[in-house]
């Protein structure tokens, strides 16, 4: 059973087909990337998968349970239990310190673990920074704290959005490592972005255009292999 | 760690690490609580303070003999009966007709340190008689007799005997008593005091050879008319041979301007509590407005909207009770100002209203909280996040 499937999705403002009849399969452990022009209708797929918002039409099966029509409170659950978020903006709690920042997506799930998310900031190579504001890091960092929060739950399906749209490239290269070991330790990674260079990394990649699936490619020398980057 | 020391880690954070934002509305709430917290304590404290500035018109009970005089030990157990935060003064006097310059002068004796309390209006041109031998004579008398501070006079007094007879049976004319008095005062009041003079209890003692009784009894009590009207009664009916009653004109008066000023004091508290809360809530709704974006993140990671209701409930309530507690205290030095101004007198500590006006505080910032928070809880995460 595929962790994530879409069957017949689509997204309908007024006379808007933002999302139009796409049928998708996301197996566990896979990674993925979505591609396509703006308006093609990346983001709202992203939001219907990340239970953000809901679908006009079609069944939408996370580890097997249709979410598609289920109601505000159940979707809550969903993205607290089973969703790590990854923004292009980052979205980090201006107040809050980076480990703060982290244990905030705990204490929604559970419990705040203060030596968890340390450990989870130490993963992403920030672990001197954990007591730093958003404004006293860089856009990579914030990124990496960002990373850091949507995986300290352990969710069943990590997706970014954009990921390294705010990025320069050093900063890029940092945080599409910071994917390949998680996807290495087995997470299931889905990556919305515009650049090509990001999406290739992925084992497979479908393109969306006028809110359809247009074509789909593997990734023939995917290889998963890590790269020896220095992510201090 | 324990989900309740995040929760207060967020929320200290939020108000310490957010300051400028916090500081205006903690401002709104102190101000707003400062003003509650002072208008009450004036509210509280107006008829105490306009009680004293009444009895500056003089006294406002009179007691009057149901015989002919009233008797020191009478005053006395009047002076029990009465509480001594009210007691302003009590002044008993005894009136005589002496003659000056073989002219009748109506003289009065009393202790003339309470007379200073039930008549604080009086102009004393000099000095009050201290010592015996003194005098203090109204304008009228002084311009009659041609008297100045500092001149001599003599007051003679007829007794009621005018001659008795020895034992030998012949009949004998008994003299008149005389003194002679230093003028120390010429007493300017307006009124019909101007044509009395003013001599010390022992004096008239002396000058009648009579042990004093009273003819009259002035009474300057602070107190709202039913608590003035509940004394009076109690004298009467505890008091053997006296009877009380209230100099109606002031005491009415006192309690129409009394109460209208408390009517006016209550309506501006009232519309300054509805200022506050609407100024709360107009900062509150800023503060909400401008973080949608952390709300929507907050929903994002999982937050429900019992969190998100819990999270600004508890920073509008911690805003609430420290914006209080200073406001509280700020309102104490307001009202203290406002006293010595308006009343020249100063007011003390109210310990109760500091709870008082902290609870009231938090009731106003929550309720005024509601309608942003409610505005949190619809807050679409997808469109917020995405910057819509």
């Amino acid at each position: 059973m595929s962790l994530l499937e879409l069957k017949n999705v689509s997204k309908i403002y007024g006379s808007l087909h933002a999302l139009d009849h796409v049928s998708l399969k996301v197996e566990k452990g896979e990674w993925l990337a979505i591609m396509g022009p703006s308006g093609s209708g990346k983001s709202t797929m992203m939001n219907i998968i990340g239970a953000l918002d809901k679908a006009t039409e079609g069944e939408i099966l996370l580890d097997g349970v249709d979410i598609a029509r289920k109601n505000d409170r159940a979707l809550t659950d969903i993205r607290r239990d089973k969703i790590g978020l990854i923004f292009q903006q980052f979205h980090l709690v201006s107040y809050l310190t980076a480990v703060e920042n982290v244990m905030l997506a705990q204490y929604y799930h559970s419990m705040p673990d203060e030596k968890e998310a340390l450990e989870a900031l130490e993963r992403v190579g920030l672990a001197d920074r954990a007591k730093h504001y958003p404004s006293q890091l860089s856009g990579g960092e914030q990124q990496r704290v960002c990373v850091a929060r949507a995986l300290i739950n352990y969710p069943e399906i990590i997706l970014a959005d954009e990921p390294t749209g705010n990025l320069d490239e050093a900063n890029e290269e940092i945080v599409v490592e910071l994917f390949r070991r998680l996807h290495m330790e087995g997470t299931t990674l889905v990556v919305v972005t515009h650049n090509p260079e990001v999406a290739e990394v992925a084992q497979r990649t479908i393109v969306l255009r006028n809110g359809r699936v247009d074509h789909e490619t593997i990734n023939e020398n995917f290889t998963g292999k890590i790269k020896h980057i220095t992510l201090q | 760690m324990k989900k309740r020391k995040m929760y207060i880690r967020m929320i200290t954070a939020s108000l310490l690490r957010r300051r400028s934002r916090m500081i205006i509305a903690l401002l709104a709430i102190s101000i707003g609580a400062m003003i509650l917290s002072g208008l009450v304590t004036i509210y509280i404290d107006v008829p105490r303070q306009m009680g004293i500035q009444f009895r500056s018109y003089g006294a406002n009970m009179i007691l009057t003999s149901d015989g002919d005089t009233i008797s020191g030990s009478q005053v006395e157990a009047v002076k029990k009966l009465i509480p001594e935060d009210k007691l302003v003064g009590i002044a008993a006097y005894r009136y005589e007709t002496v003659r000056v310059n073989d002219r009748p002068v109506m003289a009065a004796a009393a202790d003339l340190d309470e007379v200073k309390k039930t008549s604080p209006f009086w102009l004393v041109d000099g000095e009050w008689p201290a010592a015996e031998g003194e005098i203090m004579v109204g304008k009228n008398v002084a311009d009659l007799y041609n008297l100045k501070v500092g001149k001599r006079m003599t007051c003679t007094f007829a007794p009621e005997v005018q001659a008795q007879t020895e034992d030998d049976g012949t009949e004998e004319i008994v003299p008149d008593n005389w003194m002679d008095f230093t003028v120390t005062g010429i007493l300017d009041t307006g009124g019909k005091e101007e044509d009395y003079v003013y001599m010390l209890i022992p004096d008239m003692e002396e000058l009648t050879s009579q042990p004093t009784e009273y003819d009259v009894c002035e009474l300057s009590v602070s107190g709202s008319s039913s608590e003035l009207r509940k004394i009076s009664d109690e004298i009467t009916d505890s008091v053997d041979g006296i009877s009380a009653r209230l100099v109606k004109r002031v005491t009415e008066s006192e309690d129409t301007v009394l109460s209208k000023l408390q009517s006016l004091v209550l309506l501006v508290t009232i519309v300054v509590l509805a200022l506050t809360m609407i100024c709360v809530a107009t900062t509150m709704t800023a503060v909400v407005a401008e973080r949608r974006k952390e709300i929507g993140l907050r929903k994002a990671l999982g937050a429900s909207n019992g969190s998100i209701i819990s999270e600004f409930m508890g920073e509008g309530i911690a805003l609430g009770a420290f914006g209080g507690l200073v406001g509280a205290l700020l309102g104490f030095l307001f009202a203290q100002a406002v006293s010595r101004n308006v009343f020249n007198s100063s007011i003390t500590l109210m310990p109760w209203l500091i709870p008082l006006t902290i609870i009231a505080s938090v009731v106003v910032t929550g309720a005024a909280c509601l309608i942003p928070i409610r505005s949190a809880t619809q807050v679409d995460p997808a469109l917020v996040l995405k910057g819509e």
